[in-house]
């Protein structure tokens, strides 16, 4: 048996086009898939059926990667939806957002300089908890509601607090070290 | 990714950094950011009663190159009226600090950032 390249990624693991996703049937779909496309349990097989093979082994790992991911998830149903998300064009956020993310880095950064691992923690606790909520509100506005816009929009909040999220754990890392 | 010169001087000497007090006169502020890279952009300006931009600060959480742009741009902006200023182009920004292609994105955040900055001035004063 062999993949459908054309198929979206929700299709291909036999997934709703939703963002709520069941993570343990997307896990055992890719590992189903995955057990059938390795090159290594064909043998008997030419240079171009490897190939394709190999293909579409890459494709069934890009599409697992992008679909076990919240934020690449999110990206992927606005693309899929005809919505450009602006991530690299739109750099007018709320200004609210902007100055709260602004603290947040001001935050962690004190934090560092200071060494304070009770700090940093507190940080990436609350960071969760926001990367939650908006997660949330994601998924209400991308599986319940009709307005892309506003899903893009979150989304790229989402991002903002994505990387605070690496900043806070690079920070932590490093005083753990 | 090897920086220019100009970059890493104002990264490692940037000008003009911190922030007006929100509520002194003239002062306005824009704040802009880049999903991609989650750089966060902050400048502000102080316009004189004759509308020339006297001063300017910034406060950027971001790359060098994104450091670079807005600590140019505070040097850019000052003497200039709110309208001289909108005409500064991040192709200008880019081509002083030799930006790579990568990096052209942080020069954008910095035009972007006096547009947002003269609109907020704008609105505090009734669109004069």
């Amino acid at each position: 048996m062999s993949v459908d390249l054309s198929l979206d990624y929700f299709t291909l693991f036999g997934l709703p086009r939703r963002f709520g996703i069941d993570e343990a049937a997307l896990d055992r779909a890719w590992h189903a898939l995955q057990a059938e496309v390795h090159p290594d349990r064909h043998t008997l097989l030419s240079s171009g059926e490897r190939g394709r093979m190999m293909q579409e082994a890459l494709r069934v790992n890009e599409a697992f990667a992008t679909l076990k991911k919240p934020l690449a998830r999110a990206q992927y149903l606005l693309e899929l939806l005809g919505v450009d998300a602006g991530i690299a064009t739109n750099t007018a956020m709320a200004p609210e957002f902007l100055m709260e993310q602004m603290e947040w880095r001001e935050a962690v950064e004190e934090a560092r300089l200071a060494s304070d691992i009770d700090a940093l923690e507190q940080l990436a606790l609350r960071l969760r908890m926001r990367a939650g909520e908006v997660t949330a509100r994601l998924e209400e506005q991308l599986d319940g509601g009709n307005d892309p816009g506003a899903a893009a929009d979150t989304v790229r909040r989402l991002m903002f607090l994505d990387k605070l999220r690496r900043e806070t754990v690079d920070a932590l890392s490093a005083l753990d070290g | 990714m090897a920086y220019s010169d100009k970059v890493l001087d104002h990264y490692e000497n940037p000008r003009n950094v911190g922030s007006f007090a929100q509520d002194e006169e003239g002062v306005a502020t824009g704040m802009v950011g880049a999903p991609a890279c989650g750089d966060v952009m902050k400048l502000q300006i102080k316009v004189g009663k004759d509308g020339v931009i006297e001063d300017a600060r910034f406060k950027t959480y971001g790359c060098g190159s994104a450091i670079a742009s807005s600590s140019l741009v505070t040097e850019w902006v000052k003497g200039k009226t709110l309208d001289e200023a909108l005409t500064i182009k991040n192709t200008q920004i880019a081509e002083e600090l030799a930006l790579p292609p990568v990096k052209i994105h942080c020069s954008v955040l910095a035009e972007d950032a006096i547009r947002a900055a003269v609109d907020d001035y704008k609105k505090k004063h009734g669109g004069q």
